[in-house]
């Protein structure tokens, strides 16, 4: 997940995986999305080299792709850590607690909202709704969803994620 | 049908949007995110009205007027109270993150955004959080950016990318972040990027060149002009002040270039300003040109002429009127056109195709509104730019007519755009290699002029089994032929596209025949062409006599002296030739505007007035004969080509020249002795023209500093010039009615600041101006006529040489507007196109030299790869310096330097 | 309480996978059996007859949009079905237990309903960040090839389905329905304009329908068991059963399957647990975040469409999320508006504007810095927002919760201008 990694084109890997989206949609554009997850998947991020790659795959624009890329808020086009927090803000989180587990996070991070920790261990972000508000606060680490996260358990939690 | 605006009834046009319909009213609507030309999308939110069920309805509801058909019977309110605070409250939102840099924005005194600010009467900011802000790109010498006073109106993103097809513009981000610009900084590479200026409803895109010489809008003077770039014609407004020329700006003309100019008419103007100018007569004195005053000038003019057997070489870039008083001067026996043997031969044979056959000759509208087109051999985006964007839209009838059946109003453009997909009209295009317009043709066919031809004249046999059908087809060719001939025989309003690019009779006979084979069966087809600049037309019109029987005449003795009118004779026939022309003659005498080969010969070479400096007649290729004006009247010795002309005659004491005091008094005579150009008195009113007794002003009535702009000259105010030749003024003061749409000046109506305001001058929004659109056509078909025969040669690639076509660029090929920085700055410097498989036969990799013969000279040229060219062809670049291209296509044989 | 349950019979309890044989053993993909005996019309009927409404927020009548659809041989080509599962409106958080817990149900309802419509491919639009959905849904959906619920020739009757999960990029807009088909084409999220309706121009261009998860859900239950039955499931004319869900400071914050038109105060009380101890209740979002206010006077309000418009709201998503008195208002409000503010497309200007201008208003106000003119100015921008005024409902939506909290809690913002801070906050 290295950013110099990203300067070589994309991999058989994950050009085969996008291929194989292409099936599902009538059109090449139609895909874009998925493919950048694709990359993501792969790299952790979107760079600039893998953008121009996929834009030229799915006969696209550079500008075209980032249009789109820069629409969503899933899709990375910074580099991030090895593992990603993304803290629900949402109104349920948020009457459950969630500025304290914002504070606690940052604290014990020592990064702000937005940022990669030094060691590029972990990047934090701030995420909607995740759909577990009987559960809330709520966060994702990576592909995980945690519950009932609070400054308690919060250790717990991050000590999985090396 | 009847709608009420504040019930009062109102009779409108069914089939449009309500916003349409109100501003064709006059109803003062503020408006964003729609343009006449691009439809509706209804974001801004800025065009609300109320609308009611019925008459007992007090309440109504909210619409925007841009997204509700006129239905009959509607009702709406434009100024009830509660919609007008709407319109306010989204002004105030639109503007919390607008800068307030009026003063030193460029767009300021004709912004869109000014305008509706005012008309909704938001006027205090209560918004007191941070601004958002933006960091601006370089978008290249034409379009500056400046992001922070992006109010999301989307306009530039839908122009660039729907309606130009560009793709290196686009919108990043989202909510109040939305970003307009490009991935990275660099050129923006559409070739209409220059009408983001006007697009853009505020200072996000302005004229990055009006910048080096800024000047507000309303302390320009201003007059109605027609583009010099190509042939097109289009209609331009030109501003100066302190007698140089500031800036273009597009002049709706609803026939020919609507709201949009390619970016070469825009911003080639700068070549009038050159420090090259020629700005003074020059005389040669000991072996040198040097500065000699006008009667110096004059004088030795005289005893030039007195004796002398005078040969006059006439201008395609030159007015009639002025290429009429060199026939005049010359008579016409020793009238002979300056350009290539193959253009002269080419352009009367396209006149005789338009004249005698029955296929009409399409105005850009109405090639926009064609439903198949087949274009045969142009580089339309290189050549003609703006048709190229007409040829764009033109794909589009296919989705028009499916949001019709689908009962989704043509002018909702997402829709209709969501709807069609990639649904469009049959567009074929036949080049020598890949054209721009390739994106959106159904076919695109590269391949040798000749096969081209053969080509065209299949499909007219596939058209009409009675048209000639070329020997030899090959089977590919063949279906290919009878695809082409299938979708042009399925379209109402087919058109084909053609021209003196590929200097190949055979391919304009083979477009004609196209053409009128579709006649034959009964569909009304037109047929365009192309042709090099901006009144070859008039010049052909005017029955001049080829150069080639000029050179003649020179080297056979029955002329001695030559008066060679605004033309680089280098351009026009080999080195060899011109030098020999202007060796053999006893004088030369050159009018012209800028120094080039050709005046560094000249004995006598007088300063012509540019366009901007000029009045003149001139004919675009679909035969319309448009007036244009002079912006400013030149300073010191520059004069009309005309005038010099005829003070030449009056120095030789030609009596009947003493007649033509004024523009009108030589437009009549050269209207009368002509009759192919006789329509060409009524392209703009008279001389004597008056709007309720006054002259119409150039200048705007905010015109400022008139009384101190020369002050440091002279503290007493000068008289502004008369001006005998035009209905306009060089002042502010006139009749405050909107002028005949041939002499308006500029575009201005109360509240209406910006270029937004010509729709107050139009009859009906986007509709023809009020008063018909300028310009008289001089050409109509006539029906009944016999095919053109065809050729049999097929093309046969030789291995040891290359058939060398020309290579069109939009900046460079074209003779004037290098001379402008901004377009110098995107000419590409000169090359021979290879195919890649070529160059590797010859081992030449891209960027090296290698030598090309053709017509027995050698040429040292770089290689640029285009794996677009056919298997035999190389291309040459036409119109740049350090390129010898007149009478391409020729055999050129291609090898590696020693 | 004796409740039928229909839509979450299956899920279990660990809420581990329910594979195809789980799902069939209980009577499953029965009413896609019992639809391909019918014509596609008469299935269209049965739900028209059902009075199933949507329940992805609008409430629309199901049955009826899918009557919109052309049918017959000339109908454009290909036909699509969507299954909105972008579930992104704050406090909304029933369709994941649907799909996580029964996804064969999902799957039955959408090959039922694409039935009806003759849809030729099915996408389920999925938010990006239900993996486990995606999972099991992939998985669910090989399965239901491999029985021949969905492929080539569905059961032998010679209709064919197939069916892709697509997830999504990331914004609030994709739940909106046209918002989702530009994100589907590739493209951003803006919302199209209506008409056309996607029904007759859609995705790609082709007609289209867009449902929500739950709503799909109850589409073969319907089938099977008519449209009396379904009916007679609701306390209320609104018909069936209803996930309803509770988050906030209650004491047992959950979903439960309800008759539809259960109280306001049953959900709360009986299901939810009451408030917390300690803490009294001042208001819910009834039905997600872009619902406004009710408040005590309306605990007794039935949870349907036509109950809880009447008292000024919408039933939303029925999932309600409730404040309580020791959470600021302000705050709350504050927390909901920057959440539309920053998922606004940036299409329409009252709403990138206005809604970032309501942010930038109720976070001075929270830190003190509120003005007086604040209030009328934040009620000024809920009207430019006024539905029909913005060109999508996400504006309206977001101005709900704003609006009705200006009226029911004033003095509350007005504390925050008198005091210049937010008196919560010293609470804590
Ligand atoms: C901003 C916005 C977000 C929406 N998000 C969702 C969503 O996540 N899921 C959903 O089913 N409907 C959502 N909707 C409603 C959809 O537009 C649409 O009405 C619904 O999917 C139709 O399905 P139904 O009739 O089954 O409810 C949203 C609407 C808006 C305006
Ligand atoms: S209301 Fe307007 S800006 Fe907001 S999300 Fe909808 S279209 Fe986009
Ligand atoms: S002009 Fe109507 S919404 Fe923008």
């Amino acid at each position: 997940m290295q950013a110099q990694e990203d300067l070589s084109v994309l991999s058989p890997d994950e050009r085969q995986e996008i291929e194989a989206e292409l099936g599902h949609y009538p059109n090449k554009r139609a895909v874009c999305i998925d493919a950048m997850k694709v990359v993501q998947r792969h790299r952790g991020w979107v760079s600039d080299e893998s953008l121009r790659d996929i834009a030229d795959l799915l006969e696209m624009s550079a500008d075209e792709l980032d249009s789109v890329a820069t629409f969503y808020n899933l899709i990375f086009r910074k580099p991030v850590g090895r593992h990603v927090i993304m803290v629900c803000d949402s109104v349920s989180c948020w009457v459950m607690g969630y500025d304290r587990l914002r504070e606690r996070l940052m604290k014990r991070l020592g990064v702000k909202v937005g940022e990669t920790t030094a060691d590029s261990r972990f990047t934090l972000l701030p995420i909607v709704c995740l759909g577990a508000c009987d559960h809330a606060p709520v966060m994702i680490v990576d592909d995980d969803l945690h519950h009932n996260v609070d400054a308690e358990n919060l250790d717990e939690v991050l000590e999985k994620y090396k | 049908m009847k709608i009420f605006v504040d019930n009062r009834p109102f009779d409108v046009h069914a089939g449009q949007s309500l916003l349409q319909a109100c501003l064709t009213l006059g109803f003062d609507l503020p408006y964003f995110c729609w343009h006449p030309a691009m439809g509706s999308v209804g974001a801004c939110r800025q065009c609300a009205v109320k609308q009611y069920k019925d008459e007992a309805d007090k309440r109504g509801r909210i619409v925007m007027s841009c997204m509700t058909p006129v239905t009959e019977d509607l009702r709406i309110s434009v100024k009830d109270a509660e919609v007008s605070a709407f319109r306010a409250g989204v002004i105030e939102g639109l503007m919390i993150s607008h800068p307030h840099d009026c003063p030193v924005c460029d767009e300021g005194g004709e912004c869109h955004l000014q305008d509706m600010t005012v008309m909704t009467g938001h006027n205090y900011r209560r918004y007191r959080f941070n601004k958002r802000t933006f960091r601006n790109q370089y978008l290249g010498p034409f379009v500056n950016h400046e992001m922070n006073r992006c109010i999301q109106c989307y306009r530039c993103v839908r122009y660039y990318r729907e309606y130009t097809g560009g793709r290196d513009l686009d919108v990043f981000a989202l909510r109040n972040l939305a970003y307009f610009g490009r991935y990275e900084d660099g050129v923006l590479e559409n070739e209409f990027a220059g009408n983001l200026v006007e697009i853009c409803p505020t200072g996000v895109f302005t004229d990055k060149t009006l910048k080096h010489h800024y000047t507000r809008k309303w302390d320009l003077q201003m007059a109605p002009s027609v583009c010099v770039h190509c042939a097109l014609g289009c209609n331009t407004t030109a501003g100066e002040r302190y007698g140089s020329l500031r800036r273009i700006v597009n002049r709706y003309n609803g026939e020919v270039n609507g709201y949009f100019l390619c970016d070469r008419g825009r911003f080639g103007y700068e070549f009038v300003n050159h420090k090259d100018r020629i700005r003074q007569p020059l005389a040669r004195k000991n072996g040198r040109l040097r500065p000699v005053t006008r009667s110096e000038a004059l004088s030795q003019l005289r005893s030039i002429l007195s004796g002398a057997k005078l040969a006059g070489i006439a201008s395609p870039r030159a007015s009639l009127e002025a290429n009429f008083v060199l026939r005049a001067l010359v008579g016409p026996e020793r009238f002979y056109a300056g350009v290539s043997e193959a253009q002269y031969r080419l352009t009367a044979a396209i006149i005789e195709l338009l004249k005698t056959g029955p296929a009409h000759t399409p105005s850009l509208r109405e090639i926009e509104r064609s439903d198949a087109v087949l274009i045969l051999g142009e580089d339309v985006t290189n050549v003609a730019p703006r048709m190229a964007l007409a040829l764009r839209q033109s794909v589009r009838q296919a989705a028009f007519r499916l949001a019709e059946k689908l009962h989704i109003p043509v002018w909702l453009d997402h829709p209709v755009r969501e709807a069609a997909q990639d649904l469009r009209s049959p567009l074929f295009v036949a080049a020598t290699h890949g054209t721009k317009l390739d994106d959106v043709a159904k076919e695109a066919f590269h391949a040798a002029p000749l096969e081209i031809a053969r080509l065209g004249f299949a499909v007219a046999h596939a058209i009409d089994a009675s048209a000639p059908e070329p020997a030899n087809l090959s089977e590919e060719m063949r279906a290919l032929a009878s695809r082409i001939a299938e979708a042009l025989k399925g379209a109402s309003k087919p058109l084909v596209v053609s021209g003196t690019s590929l200097n190949s009779q055979e391919v304009v006979d083979a477009a004609a025949n196209v053409a009128w084979a579709l006649c034959r069966i009964g569909k009304p087809a037109s047929l365009s062409f192309t042709l090099p600049e901006c009144n070859s037309m008039g010049l052909a019109l005017m029955g001049a006599k080829p150069f080639v029987e000029g050179m003649e005449a020179v080297r056979n003795g029955e002329a001695d002296s030559l008066v060679v009118l605004e033309n680089d004779l280098y351009r026009r026939t080999s080195r060899e030739n011109v030098d020999a022309l202007l060796a053999t003659a006893q004088h030369v005498i050159v009018l012209d505007l800028l120094a080039n080969p050709t005046t560094a010969k000249a004995e006598v070479v007088l300063p012509a007035g540019s366009f901007a400096e000029a009045e003149g007649t001139l004919v675009s290729s679909e035969g319309r004969a448009q007036r244009l004006f002079r912006v400013y009247a030149p300073g010191g010795d520059v004069q009309e080509s005309w005038r010099w002309l005829r003070d030449m005659m009056a120095e030789a004491g030609r009596q009947e020249a003493t007649a033509w005091e004024t523009f009108d008094d030589v437009l009549g005579s050269t209207a009368q002795a002509i009759p192919a150009i006789h329509g060409a008195v009524g392209a703009a009113p008279p001389a004597t023209f008056r709007l309720a007794g006054a002259k119409i002003p150039r200048e705007p009535h905010r015109y400022s500093g008139r009384t101190a702009m020369l002050a440091n000259i002279s503290v007493s105010e000068p008289k502004p010039p008369e001006d005998a030749d035009s209905p306009l003024s060089y002042t502010m003061e006139g009749y405050p009615e909107q002028p005949p749409p041939a002499l308006t000046p500029y575009f201005w109506a109360p509240g209406w600041n910006s270029i937004q305001s010509v729709n107050a001058f139009q009859e009906e929004i986007a509709g023809p101006l009020r008063g018909g659109d300028p310009g008289v056509r001089l050409i109509e078909p006539r029906p009944g006529n016999g095919y053109r025969s065809c050729v049999s040669e097929a093309f046969v690639a030789r291995g040891e040489a290359w058939l060398l076509a020309p290579l069109y660029h939009i900046f460079g090929s074209e003779e004037l507007s290098p001379w402008a920085p901004a377009v110098s700055e995107l000419a590409p410097q000169t090359y021979v196109a290879l195919r890649p498989d070529d160059a590797s036969r010859l081992g030449a990799e891209e960027g090296q030299e290698v030598e090309v013969q053709w017509n027995g000279t050698a040429h040292r040229l770089p290689v640029k790869f285009r794996a677009d060219l056919p298997a035999g062809v190389a291309g040459l670049p036409v119109g740049l310096p350090g390129t010898e291209c007149a009478g391409l296509p020729v055999w050129a044989k291609i090898s590696k330097p020693l | 309480m004796a409740t039928e349950k229909v839509l979450t019979s299956n899920i279990r309890p660990d809420l581990s996978y329910v594979d195809i044989a789980a799902y069939e053993s209980s009577g499953g993909y029965e009413g896609l059996r019992k639809a391909m005996t019918l014509a596609p019309g008469q299935v269209t009927e049965l739900v028209k007859q059902s009075n199933l409404r949507g329940r992805g927020g609008a409430g629309f009548p199901t049955g009826m949009k899918w009557s919109f659809v052309p049918m017959g041989a000339d109908a454009p080509r290909p036909k699509y079905l969507v299954a909105n599962a972008d579930e992104m409106e704050p406090g909304t958080f029933k369709d994941r237990l649907l799909m996580e817990g029964d996804p064969h149900e999902l799957i039955e309802g959408m090959a039922t309903a694409a039935y009806a419509i003759q849809a030729d491919v099915a996408y389920i639009f999925l938010r990006g960040e239900y993996l486990l959905s995606a999972e099991r849904l992939r998985r669910a959906i090989a399965e239901a090839y491999e029985r021949h619920y969905l492929g080539k020739n569905i059961l032998g009757s010679g209709y064919n389905l197939e069916m892709h999960v697509h997830l999504s990029g990331g914004r609030y807009m994709c739940g909106e329905e046209t918002g989702l088909l530009n994100a589907l084409e590739g493209k951003r999220a803006n919302p199209r304009t209506k008409p056309p309706f996607p029904q007759v121009s859609g995705l790609f261009g082709k007609p289209t329908i867009v449902q929500n998860v739950e709503t799909l859900c109850n589409v073969p239950h319907i089938v099977k068991n008519g449209p009396g039955w379904f009916k007679s499931l609701g306390k209320t004319q609104d018909s069936g059963t209803k996930i309803y869900g509770v988050s906030g400071k209650v004491k047992r914050p959950g979903l439960w399957e309800l008759p539809m038109g259960t109280t306001v105060r049953e959900i709360l009380e009986a299901h939810a647990g009451g408030m917390r101890d300690g803490l009294k209740f001042r208001g819910v979002l009834p039905g997600g975040a872009s619902t406004d206010f009710l408040v005590a006077d309306h605990l007794d309000v039935p949870m349907d469409f036509t109950g809880v418009a009447k008292a000024g709201s919408r039933m939303g998503t029925g999932t309600m999320i409730v404040l309580d008195d020791h959470t600021c208002p302000v705050g709350m409000v504050r927390n909901l508006e920057h959440f539309f503010a920053q998922e606004s497309c940036g299409w329409c200007t009252p709403c990138w504007s206005g809604l970032a201008w309501a942010e930038k208003a109720l976070s001075a106000m929270e830190d003190g810095q509120g003005q007086p003119g604040d209030l009328a100015h934040l009620e000024h921008i809920c009207r430019l927002c006024a539905p029909g005024n913005t060109f999508c409902a996400l504006a309206p939506g977001a101005v709900e919760p704003l609006q009705s909290a200006l009226k029911y809690f004033r003095e509350d913002f007005e504390r925050h201008i008198a005091e210049k801070r937010c008196p919560w906050r010293s609470h804590e």
